[in-house]
């Protein structure tokens, strides 16, 4: 964590709740970080943790209802995005906070060549005529190593392979060099070659413009080779973060250990089954009152299943919401401290 | 455990699908998008085929060409013996149950609409004339192969996670009782925990059901896992194919060699010293491959002949094939131009 420099963006107790029939969804419960200019956070995490649903509440993209924002400040230059009014969000989404989208189908527009969409937010927020637009809208194609790009402006999402839609999304989100940028599993679909492409140019933009990314992946092997600090949610909580070495080596949560351990890979011996971690993901029907990993941990006690862990230091800009205390192999002997996800 | 004495299950040879493209007012044909060019495998029943490759090599278009959910430009696709290349409607339909895809995207491809129970039993509706109430039950034996819980039944595709959304559609696919099913990136978007979940059940299943799977993926580490054979595609065209262990230990194409070394390590350490082959030049389009070999603009060792001759896919030990000059024997290539691939795996 850069010292002394003010966070990019500040995210403070942000609470999010879904009202359906079945009953409420707890998504997201008291998640607080901070990003720094030209910094980049890895988030991971199972499946439902909370990931998309915290990005996507703090530049208010939520349909209200069903959502619901509990609780939370997001302050961005000098602004809380949650009280501010939409007029001024509209404007920070694309030059302030970029969004590349989990799922390109449902972002990019089926009827619009893929030239079209590129163009519309330079002309809109760059202020470039209709030939820059193109001839940029051109180059930005290239930079994600799409061949043939003159030709395939022309072209209609349909037309584009899976991991080339995922690339046209990033080529947008980086048409109005944001000072935020957030990436929802931007290269779920894309090979490691090109994935290392987009991730030096991702590197080059963070220095060159000081941009701070969060990126989001299932990817651990992504996000040791290019993150500085790293994030990991379980039940809609952060449950540990700290400097990416830091946690790679010695994680301190043992849901982040389970999760370490799960990774194959291709050097080394063959295991003959994979290994999983055991047990279900936690119902988020209400918020925790309890640790919501206990009932797969290796290391639970009595505490675990009576209070919600809160952020314990576990190292230098390192902390994890865990009662177990992973480097001594013991209970916390730190007198508890009420947080808020007690008082949830 | 694949059996090699019966004759392979999926034959697929000079396999073509173009994409046109038009120009002008009047959609003028100017050209055409090389998706699929010219390739040709063989899986044996209860085997893995695993098919690799970087984005837009032609990895889905293959899988939906061999299902007959494109009509192929060229070529020849026989399953259990029968040709489905040009098989007509009535054909076709009696073949697509034993045949069946899981596809790249479970969110696109649920019927936001429908229940659970209605995804899974809409194939039997369409192909088999059961019952309502034996279409429950086997509904219910469906959820339990792949692990959902019964009383998720009656609920909607929004209301489960990703990874239960890829057994849904697993479920689907298994309720034909299909003998092949194409897996196109079943797993991209899960969580590592519910990748190896998903992994283990289609593994499973295998040894039980005796299924046949092509593999989509471009994950090389969940391949090596699941995959008995790997065929790695570029541009269109396989390059090489051979056994899982001889990939992995001692990869022969330039491309393969690449693609490997660019897996990066989950830790940091290690990442700092993994030795990477950067692979530069331009990325060719399929509408526009280069002259020679496709992969002459970007190879690493890449040799003047590699610009003038398109290499053999051919086999360079037993049961390894590769389609490069390094691995070529003098005599064949030796004043050939542009050997149409006929070596058959
Ligand atoms: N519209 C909705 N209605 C009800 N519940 C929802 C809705 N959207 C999300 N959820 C729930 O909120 C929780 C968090 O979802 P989110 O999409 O943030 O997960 P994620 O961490 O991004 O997972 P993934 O890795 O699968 O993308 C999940 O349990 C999900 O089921
Ligand atoms: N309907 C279509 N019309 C025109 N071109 C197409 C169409 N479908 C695919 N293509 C082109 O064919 C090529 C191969 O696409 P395909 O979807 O098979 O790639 P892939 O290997 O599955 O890639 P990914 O890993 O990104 O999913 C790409 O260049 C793509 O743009
Ligand atoms: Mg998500
Ligand atoms: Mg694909």
């Amino acid at each position: 964590m850069p010292n002394g420099a003010e966070p990019a963006l500040r995210v403070d107790g942000l609470k999010t709740v879904f009202r359906t029939r079945g009953g409420a969804v707890h998504a997201v419960n008291s998640v607080s970080f901070d990003l720094y200019p030209g910094e980049l956070l890895g988030v991971v995490g199972e499946s439902g943790s909370g990931k998309s649903v915290t990005m996507m509440s703090l530049i208010g993209l939520l349909p209200q209802p069903p959502a619901e924002i509990r609780a939370g400040e997001v302050m961005f230059e000098g602004v809380n995005l949650r009280t501010c009014s939409p007029e001024h969000l509209r404007k920070v989404r694309g030059p302030g906070i970029g969004f590349i989208f989990q799922d390109p189908m449902t972002s990019l527009n089926p009827v619009f060549t893929v030239g079209y969409q590129l163009r519309e937010p330079l002309i809109k927020h760059m202020g470039l005529n209709k030939k820059q637009a193109h001839a940029r809208a051109k180059e930005l194609l290239e930079l994600v190593g799409i061949p043939d790009a003159e030709r395939r402006l022309k072209d209609y999402p349909h037309q584009f392979s899976g991991g080339m839609r995922q690339r046209v999304m990033i080529a947008i989100a980086l048409t109005c060099d944001p000072k935020v940028l957030i990436a929802d599993e931007p290269t779920t679909a894309l090979d490691v070659t090109i994935q290392a492409q987009i991730l030096e140019l991702v590197k080059d933009l963070r220095q060159k413009l000081g941009m701070a990314i969060v990126w989001i992946t299932h990817d651990l092997g992504v996000i040791a080779g290019i993150a500085d600090r790293i994030m990991v949610m379980y039940g809609g909580q952060i449950v540990e973060q700290g400097p990416v070495k830091e946690v790679f080596r010695a994680p301190a949560h043992p849901y982040t250990q389970a999760l370490l351990r799960t990774v194959p890979s291709v050097r080394g011996d063959r295991a003959p089954k994979l290994s999983v971690i055991e047990g279900q993901p936690p119902i988020l029907t209400a918020a925790p009152a309890a640790c919501s990993f206990r009932d797969r941990c290796p290391k639970a006690f009595d505490l675990c299943h009576s209070q919600n862990p809160p952020r314990f230091e576990a190292g230098p800009g390192h902390d994890a919401a865990c009662f177990w205390n992973s480097a001594a192999d013991s209970p916390r002997a730190a007198p508890l401290i009420l947080t808020e996800h007690d008082h949830a | 455990m694949p059996d090699a004495t019966k004759p392979p299950l999926v034959q697929v040879q000079g396999l073509k699908m173009y994409f046109p493209i038009t120009a002008g007012v009047f959609r003028k044909h100017v050209g055409d998008v090389k998706a699929v060019d010219n390739v040709s495998f063989d899986i044996h029943e209860g085997e893995t085929l695993g098919l690799v490759g970087e984005s837009g090599c032609g990895k889905s278009t293959t899988g939906r060409a061999i299902l007959r959910l494109y009509e192929p430009t060229a070529g020849s696709v026989k399953i259990d013996g029968i040709e489905i290349a040009k098989a007509d409607e009535r054909q076709l339909r009696r073949m697509r149950p034993t045949m069946q895809m899981v596809f790249q995207d479970p969110q696109a491809s649920l019927n936001p609409r429908m229940t659970i129970a209605g995804i899974i039993s809409e194939p039997l509706d369409e192909h088999t004339q059961l019952s309502k109430k034996e279409k429950l039950l086997r509904v219910y034996e469906l959820m339990d192969q792949v692990g959902l819980n019964r009383t998720f039944a009656n609920r909607y595709p929004h209301e489960f996670s990703g990874g239960q959304r890829q057994r849904i559609g697993i479920a689907r696919a298994l309720a034909l009782n299909p003998k092949f099913i194409i897996c196109d990136e079943p797993i991209a978007a899960l969580d590592v925990s519910i990748q190896a979940q998903v992994v283990n059940l289609l593994e499973e299943l295998q040894d039980r059901l005796g299924l046949t799977y092509l593999f989509i993926s471009h994950d090389l580490s969940m391949v090596r896992h699941i995959a008995d054979r790997v065929a790695v595609m570029y541009l269109g065209q396989i390059v090489e194919l051979a056994p899982r262990d001889a990939v992995y230990a001692q990869p022969l194409h330039p491309y393969t060699q690449a693609l490997l070394s660019a897996v990066p390590e989950p830790d940091p350490e290690a990442e700092v010293d993994r030795h990477r082959i950067l692979l530069t030049g331009d990325v060719p389009s399929p509408a526009n491959p280069p002259k020679g070999c496709n992969f002459c603009t970007r190879c690493p060792q890449v040799k003047p002949i590699c610009h003038e001759i398109e290499p053999r896919f051919q086999e360079v030990e037993p049961g390894r094939y590769v389609s490069c000059h390094i691995y070529q024997d003098q005599n064949t290539t030796a004043g050939n131009t542009a050997a149409p691939q006929t070596e058959l795996v």
